[in-house]
């Protein structure tokens, strides 16, 4: 099926490529909203991953998956800028760092 | 007659109840009869159930066991409130309720004038009833209620006047001490339940072929431990003569006759088990035996206390009671328990008598030339230490002179030692019947001195006789004493009925040893020991030879109270201290290392996302890492 | 030939998009690289011929994602620069480099590995079979519909309640509090 140049681990490559990238930006961004953007970033890399693998073994469920967290991603990102919204209505100014309150 | 078994003593508990809640209004002396009433109605119930079991065969009478009620169902467990009315049980009742009934009687009169005077008598039917539950109990649980029972009685009775340091002192001193004996009698209770299944004697007795060597000894001794401390053999005789600080009636009741023999009843009712027991068992009974009785008349021979006299006398006695045991002679050892209870009892209320006549004085130096003062009492006392030295016919002579051929036939040594302590015992009684009786008046010297459990009469320079309360079971006691031995002479079968009645339960001693040497070799020892005490003491030829050290009992008390009082407390203080800092500090610093581990882990929750964050990312690092590289690909 | 060319620019937009995101000071400037990075790979799915995710990639992704990320930034006012040159948790950068490179390096192990195994193909196929038995054109979507529909129409649905329960929720935690609810919280 595939005889080209470009095998399914090229797109497995640029998949972890992408993920390893998100987890950096997560790990080290304050702004609530970049922190976010990290996280899609980290999805789209699974996505990737998902699709190449239902090519490589013709199977159409790993696009059906990749639907459902398409899904899934907007539901999350709704909630969570939702909550945003209702954190820094109070305090604009406040990073990941400030909003430590769950201390134990 | 012997399904009425229960009323035994059922009726001094009816006593005791009756007592308690009417006692005071009763008074002085109502209070008194009605409980000597109690004891006495228990008495002919006695004689009725002793009549209808000797009417049955002596297989049966061994089996007579009558049932109350279920008492303790638990697992494998099944004790009844039982009563087993055989030989053995009748006899000790047959003495306890006879001889408590003339106490009793004469407790009306000594006790007269008291301001607690109900209640000694409604501890006394309590004594009689837990003593009558202990002798009749068909399992050992059933015998160590009474066990308890009388421990307890005896506490309270020998503290009855409180107000006296030293009598609330030795109450709880003898307390304990029994307390420490019964331990024994615990373990040994454990060690029948657990190789038996059952805690009743017939049971026991019969299965003892097919205990283990090991276990029949570890029950034996055991079971002789709790006989120590209640019958005050060493090293637990402590109690007995602190005990004297209680009213003469107590010391006489349950400090001779009665509490104090449980202990050989006890060893008695097991006997089947020493068949299997290890030969040294039945040694150290007896050796026991024979040592606390040497020791114990070398201590009354300076002992100048009227009744101190008479209790290192009785545990004297027991000594031999128990040489007799050990020795595998336990019909003569009940036979001496019966005499004994006759002559000690008559020894105990003719120095009571004595005390009530002299104004509650105690000293036997303060006395003296007392025959014509109290003639009846004198008369009677003449017969009890006649009996205690052992002379011919009195009931003493023929009861010790069987042990001594038991002792003899297990050892000669052990024989040499009853000797012994016969011709001390004949000494010491004299030395006492003359100092009290004998001699010259020498109260007048000290008419300050009062017995220091308070003066009722008004202060009469003469001493006179006591009423006729407190005189009649003097001379009841002095004719049992005279004709108590007849019940087992050892001419031949037909005489020797307490054995022959003993029989099924309790197996004769058989001997081939030539019985008049020894006899003989028995009354020399008594007439040379009366003889030296009138030497010493009413001819005056020879100097008396009272050493201190045995005035102070060999020091033995003053080592325990030492040692307790030492390094005894050292212990228990370490022990409290192991227990608040070991014990309590384990459980509490459990609770400190918690909250200390809790206090450290708390501070990994920061509140940061971005800490998590990277916690997370550590943790996908190592989890892959694992899938990875260690099973190889995910 | 033409697949390689189409991979690498695809690849150079994903991952130039990405380090965009990351190093931007200013949060806009992070959602246009976001946008950036979902063309690439909404290119790469048609690469990969599938076509509907691509479609669906633009159209939910970085049609209103993206523009919602936007709107709450614009709302909220809080596109002021974040200062990157300092960081409180001395080791979280070195940490992060660590815990990056140690993912990357272990899914690609992962994936050199594993490549030669076996993998059995479950489920409905890519295509759509015609009448004559050979794949009709263009049957992604009637292929990713048949199995969406048979297979998966449980999920289907849960995720329509998950939808409608997101929306609501969200709705409630963003209102602005009316003065009363909070006379009435107080009180």
């Amino acid at each position: 099926m595939l005889a080209s140049i470009v095998t399914t681990e090229w797109y497995l490559v640029l998949a972890a490529m992408l993920f390893s990238i998100g987890m950096v930006g997560v790990m080290v961004r304050r702004n609530p909203l970049v922190l976010f953007m990290c996280i899609e970033l980290m999805l789209n890399a699974v996505n990737l991953t998902f699709v190449a693998f239902a090519r490589q073994n013709g199977d159409i469920g790993g696009q059906t998956t990749v639907f459902f967290v398409m899904v899934v991603a907007a539901a999350e990102v709704v909630v969570g800028l939702g909550i945003i919204v209702a954190i820094l209505r109070r305090r604009p100014t406040a990073t990941t760092d400030d909003l430590a309150e769950l201390k134990g | 007659m012997l399904d009425l078994v229960w009323l035994i003593p059922a009726l001094p508990l009816l006593g005791f109840l009756v007592l308690l809640v009417l006692g005071r209004k009763l008074g002085d002396p109502v209070a008194g009869y009605f409980a000597t009433a109690m004891v006495g109605l228990s008495f002919l119930v006695t004689v009725g159930v002793f009549l209808d079991l000797m009417s049955l065969d002596a297989e049966a009478r061994t089996e007579q066991v009558t049932t109350l009620f279920s008492w303790v169902a638990v697992g494998g467990l099944h004790i009844d409130l039982a009563f087993l009315a055989d030989p053995l049980s009748i006899t000790m009742c047959l003495f306890v309720t006879g001889i408590g009934t003339l106490i009793h009687l004469y407790a009306v009169g000594y006790m007269h004038g008291d301001s607690r005077f109900s209640k000694f008598f409604l501890y006394l039917n309590l004594f009689a009833f837990s003593m009558l539950m202990l002798v009749l109990g068909s399992n050992m649980l059933v015998t160590f209620l009474g066990w308890e029972g009388v421990g307890t009685c005896s506490y309270f009775l020998i503290s009855f006047w409180h107000e006296r340091e030293s009598a609330a002192t030795a109450g709880k001193k003898a307390f304990v001490t029994n307390r420490v004996g019964d331990w024994g009698f615990m373990m040994a209770m454990f060690f029948a339940f657990w190789a038996v299944g059952s805690l009743d004697y017939l049971h026991i007795n019969e299965a003892a072929e097919s205990l283990s060597v090991t276990t029949a000894t570890a029950i034996a001794l055991f079971a002789f431990v709790g006989a120590c401390g209640k019958s005050a053999q060493l090293p637990l005789y402590v109690w007995l003569p602190d005990a004297m600080e209680g009213p003469t009636p107590v010391s006489a009741l349950i400090h001779a006759a009665t509490m104090v023999t449980a202990g050989v009843y006890l060893m008695c009712r097991i006997s089947p088990l020493f068949e299997v027991t290890a030969d040294y068992a039945g040694t150290i009974i007896a050796v026991v035996g024979a040592v606390t009785a040497l020791f114990a008349a070398t201590i009354a021979v300076s002992q100048n206390d009227i009744k101190k006299v008479l209790a290192y006398s009785t545990v004297s006695q027991l000594g031999f009671m128990f040489l007799a045991v050990g020795s595998g002679a336990y019909v003569a050892a009940i036979f001496h328990m019966v005499t004994h209870a006759f002559f000690k009892a008559l020894l105990f209320l003719g120095s009571g008598s004595v005390i009530h006549g002299m104004h509650h004085e105690q000293d036997m130096r303060r006395m003296g030339a007392l025959r014509k003062f109290m003639p009846i009492t004198f008369g009677t006392f003449i017969v009890g230490w006649l009996a205690i030295a052992g002379v011919p016919p009195f009931s003493g002579f023929w009861s010790k002179d069987e042990i001594l051929l038991a002792a003899y036939d297990k050892s000669i040594v052990l024989w040499a030692v009853g000797l012994v302590t016969a011709l001390l015992t004949a000494f010491y009684m004299t030395r006492q019947v003359i100092m009290v009786f004998y001699g010259e008046a020498r109260w007048h010297d000290a008419h300050e001195e009062h017995g220091a459990h308070g003066d009722y009469h008004a202060h009469d320079t003469e001493p006179h006789e006591s009423p006729w309360m407190m005189v009649l079971p003097l001379v009841v006691l002095a004719v049992l004493s005279f004709a108590g031995g007849f019940i087992n002479m050892p001419f031949s079968h037909e005489t020797e009925k307490l054995a022959t009645w003993l029989e099924p339960v309790l197996h004769p001693h058989e001997t081939d040893t030539a019985k008049l040497p020894l006899a003989l070799a028995a009354i020399a020892a008594g007439l040379v020991g009366i003889a030296i005490g009138f030497a010493v003491y009413y001819f005056k030829k020879l100097k008396p030879v009272e050493p201190k050290i045995l005035l102070d009992g060999w020091g033995y008390d003053r080592a325990i109270s030492n040692f307790m009082g030492g390094p005894g407390r050292k212990a228990f203080d370490a022990i409290a201290w192991a227990d608040a800092h070991l014990v309590d500090g384990a459980v509490n610093g459990t609770g400190k290392l918690v909250q200390a581990t809790a206090g450290k882990a708390r501070r990994v929750q920061t509140g940061n996302l971005r800490n998590y964050a990277a916690a997370v990312g550590v943790g996908v690092v190592l989890l892959l890492t694992w899938f990875v590289i260690v099973r190889g690909i995910l | 030939m033409m697949e390689l060319f189409v991979f690498v620019v695809a690849a150079a937009m994903v991952l130039g998009g990405a380090i965009g995101v990351i190093v931007s000071k200013h949060p806009v400037h992070a959602a246009l690289s976001l946008i950036l990075t979902l063309f690439g790979v909404a290119v790469l799915f048609v690469a990969q011929e599938a076509n509907f995710l691509a479609a669906v990639q633009v159209i939910v992704y970085a049609g209103a994602i993206v523009v919602l990320f936007l709107f709450v930034i614009m709302l909220l006012g809080v596109d002021n620069a974040e200062n990157l040159r300092i960081e409180p948790f001395k080791i979280q950068r070195p940490l992060a480099a660590v815990v990056s490179v140690a993912v990357f390096a272990l899914v690609v192990t992962a994936v050199f590995v594993a490549r030669d195994a076996s993998t059995a193909a479950t489920g409905t196929g890519l295509e759509v079979l015609g009448d004559d038995g050979t794949p009709i054109h263009d049957g992604n979507i009637k292929a990713l519909a048949r199995d969406l529909f048979s297979d998966h129409v449980l999920a289907f649905e849960l995720t329509s309640v998950l939808l409608v329960i997101a929306v609501v929720g969200t709705v409630l935690l963003a209102r602005k509090p009316r003065k009363a609810d909070l006379q009435e919280v107080g009180s």
